[in-house]
């Protein structure tokens, strides 16, 4: 996967972390996987469509969600599974927002998809030419994980390039 | 969160009235309380563009806070529509997905206005009296009986 398209979603991970938990991150594992995605605590999955194809996923377990959801109203938050979900989802949606805002600002052109539960235990294998990365954000409040598998969706760049010269 | 002069409407002295549109329960409560810090009041909420339509035709808000993602009917899409019926909606997209060809379909639809999820509250109350202008004028001061005025 090429750096250009992690790059910002790191930027974007840091940035909004750093203001929603009014922290500084670090990053922690870094890793390259083709195996299915092993969820590890409560997720959500973002899907993009367009010249760069893939999903994203953001995974944190629930007291970290509850502490985010905390900063996020601005006062403490009793926790509860619809609580966790809407949080995890809504930093989903800034943390890849974000990004997607920064790729496209850049010429790539692709949609985002609004974030969904990703319930199953296991699922979203890589391939030969999707391999996924796998990020800890490591934070005060626990660990965050992104999950990004993406690849050039080279048809469809071929008919944009098309079009442009037609 | 800091405190923030009330706005309320020229014409009859009435708070500012608000329609929240996001698919995120969590992104609508945290509006709805940015509202209720800037003096406002919360007219109605929905979580797709349809039911915007049907909310904004009910309560005729004088703000719209419009997310752009949703399920159904995206942001862009409602804009058009509700501008079309009413050409003088004051809608402010909202959105984590702030790319240049977004934000610019959206003002060509008929939005005011762009702000960038994560939503700071300052910047937001900025845009709201931007986007009022005239028609809007912050509330008098309330005084005390201790004679100190008060927000």
């Amino acid at each position: 996967m090429k750096m250009e398209l992690i790059q910002p979603f790191i930027n974007s991970a840091d940035a909004i972390l750093a203001q929603v938990m009014h922290c500084s991150t670090k990053i922690g594992d870094v890793s390259m996987e083709q195996e299915a995605y092993r969820r590890k605590g409560t997720a959500s999955v973002v899907a993009i469509h367009g010249d760069i194809e893939g999903r994203v996923i953001l995974d944190l377990d629930p007291k970290t969600a509850i502490h985010v959801a905390s900063q996020l109203c601005g006062a403490p938050v009793e926790e509860s599974e619809d609580i966790v979900r809407e949080t995890v989802n809504e930093l989903a949606n800034m943390v890849i927002g974000n990004a997607v805002t920064l790729l496209n600002n850049e010429g790539h052109h692709f949609k985002v998809l609004p974030p969904e539960a990703h319930v199953e235990a296991q699922g979203f294998a890589g391939s030969d030419d999707t391999e996924a990365l796998v990020m800890c954000f490591e934070t005060p409040s626990g660990d965050i994980y992104l999950n990004i598998a993406m690849r050039y969706n080279r048809r469809r760049k071929e008919e944009r390039a098309a079009v442009e010269i037609a | 969160m800091d405190q923030y002069v009330p706005l309320i409407r020229k014409k009859d002295k009435q708070p500012i009235r608000f329609l929240v549109v996001d698919d995120s329960i969590f992104a609508r409560k945290n509006l709805t309380k940015m509202i209720d810090v800037f003096g406002g009041e919360l007219a109605g909420e929905a979580g797709d563009g349809c039911t915007a339509i049907t909310e904004y035709n009910r309560t005729l808000p004088d703000i719209v806070l419009m997310d752009i993602t949703m399920p159904q009917m995206e942001g862009i899409e409602a804009v058009e529509r509700i501008v079309r019926q009413h050409a003088d909606a004051r809608i402010i997209m909202v959105s984590s997905v702030g790319y240049q060809e977004n934000i610019l379909a959206a003002l060509q639809k008929g939005a005011k206005h762009f702000v960038q999820k994560p939503v700071r509250p300052d910047v937001l109350y900025e845009i709201i009296r931007y986007v009022l202008g005239d028609d809007a004028e912050a509330a008098p001061a309330v005084t005390t009986l201790a004679g100190e005025a008060r927000l």
